[in-house]
């Protein structure tokens, strides 16, 4: 049996406990503490350590989808969590410029962790509120060169996009640099 | 007089027994076949502790205990290279990173499982050298005896218990196919998240506890809950090397393993056919 994994991250409150609900064939294995930070108050809880949900493929592979803690205080996770994924999953609140920011330094933190193929994803779309994906390329500085994807959490269609167009992009990746695919 | 012997011949809690009672100031260096202990001691008060060559640095005490972030970790151990812990304790007290509580309680509990795991040791020569001490440059925190040898013989117990039902670390963990009910609302600490992320069939619950830097009693307890919990189940170890989630540093048949960081950041190998089975997989969602 081989198990991968990618990993779904993100600022606080951006959806990713409900993107990998919505996609995972178990329940999403989550701890949920409530809040203590009053500057969080607009959820009544937050994923303390981090969400897990499974895919099957088959009887012999498996991809584990890992979402990151929502607070800054478990970053020391995010690394331990990055190691050996295939790529990962940058999802923004696109209704909360105020976590535009916060969206951009994880980005950046984890394009340290390692060098796999990544994809922006720009969620609550649905909202009326939500900022146009165009509008959040600028915001967050965000290559050209690299997917944007709009998204709705809680729509598993729209989950199922974003986690093609990453499997896209590794395999273009792969293509691009055939020595990898050991 | 030499204070010497192997365990065999005098336990752990009746050496600290001795100690306490005879109020005795001194290091107490136990050695068995590959690990070596060093405790001190000052008028028959617990003070310090190391084991083996890992870095009881306060920097290490402190990242380890969750007070330092991992960019702050990173950042000091290149700051502080020269610094003592003590010089190191009070800027990082100024610099409002840490209070002198958190400082006092993270090497308190550094010692304490070191301590602790020294009850599970049957074996090994022991010797204590009078007014020996740690350099004055070490944070030192005086514990009371009495209770580390209350607890400790508690742990002992819990230690045989969990050891009858978790016998062999050469086994390998697997997160559960049908996880249950039990399975909703489940509240993990930040060490069995840690164990979490080392998941997989091909790391031994031994190799898991290695990359952890946890003792096997620790790494029992954590196992034994989560196996309780009904989130992962024992598998024996996958021989098969494959590409994906084993973390750097493991091996894929189980061996010994250096869980040191890897040197060059790299993606993991991965072949294409595997990324197209999860395309077709996942379009058939």
């Amino acid at each position: 049996m081989q198990t991968v994994k990618m990993v779904i991250t993100g600022p606080f409150s951006a959806g990713k406990t409900q993107f990998i609900r919505s996609i995972s064939e178990i329940d999403v294995v989550q701890t949920e503490r409530r809040i203590t930070n009053p500057d969080e108050h607009h959820k009544a809880s937050t994923t303390v350590a981090m969400d897990f949900g499974r895919i099957t493929v088959d009887e012999d592979l498996v991809l584990y989808l890992f979402g990151t803690p929502g607070q800054r205080r478990f970053d020391f996770m995010w690394e331990i969590l990055s190691e050996g994924m295939l790529g990962f999953i940058v999802l923004v609140d696109s209704a909360a410029p105020e976590t535009f920011l916060e969206a951009r330094r994880i980005l950046d933190t984890f394009r340290q962790y390692a060098p796999t193929p990544y994809v922006v994803a720009a969620n609550k779309q649905d909202h009326p509120d939500a900022w146009e994906p165009a509008d959040l390329r600028i915001a967050l500085r965000i290559d050209s060169a690299v997917k944007l994807v709009p998204c709705v959490a809680i729509d598993k269609e729209s989950v199922k996009n974003v986690l093609l167009e990453l499997l896209y992009s590794i395999l273009e990746r792969l293509d691009q640099h055939p020595g990898n695919s050991g | 007089m030499a204070l010497k012997g192997n365990l065999r011949d005098f336990s752990t809690t009746q050496l600290l027994n001795l100690i306490n009672l005879a109020r005795k100031t001194g290091t107490l260096t136990i050695e068995d076949s590959n690990r070596t202990s060093r405790m001190s001691f000052r008028e028959g008060k617990l003070i310090f502790a190391g084991l083996d060559q890992a870095s009881g640095s306060l920097v290490h005490v402190l990242q380890r205990s969750g007070k330092l972030t991992t960019e702050q970790f990173q950042d000091l151990q290149k700051q502080s290279s020269k610094a003592t812990d003590k010089e190191l304790g009070i800027w990082l007290i100024n610099m409002g990173v840490v209070s002198q509580n958190d400082i006092v309680q993270s090497v308190r509990q550094h010692i304490l499982e070191i301590v602790y795991s020294l009850f599970t040791w049957n074996e090994g020569l022991f010797r204590f050298e009078a007014n020996i001490l740690p350099p004055p440059d070490r944070i030192t925190v005086p514990i009371n005896l009495e209770s580390v040898i209350m607890e400790g013989s508690r742990r002992l117990k819990e230690w045989e218990r969990l050891q009858d039902e978790l016998p062999n670390l050469d086994i390998s963990l697997r997160f559960t196919d049908r996880p249950d009910a039990r399975l909703r609302n489940i509240n993990l600490t930040v060490e069995e998240w840690r164990v979490v992320s080392f998941v997989n069939p091909r790391n031994s619950i031994r190799q898991i506890a290695k990359a952890n830097n946890m003792s096997d009693f620790q790494i029992r307890r954590i196992v034994y809950g989560m196996l309780q919990a009904g989130l992962v189940e024992l598998v024996r170890p996958d021989a098969a090397p494959a590409a994906g989630t084993t973390r750097p540093g493991t091996t894929a048949a189980g061996g010994e393993v250096d869980f040191a960081p890897p040197v060059e950041k790299r993606a993991p190998a991965v072949k294409r056919s595997i990324i197209l089975r999860l395309i077709d997989r996942i379009r058939r969602i």
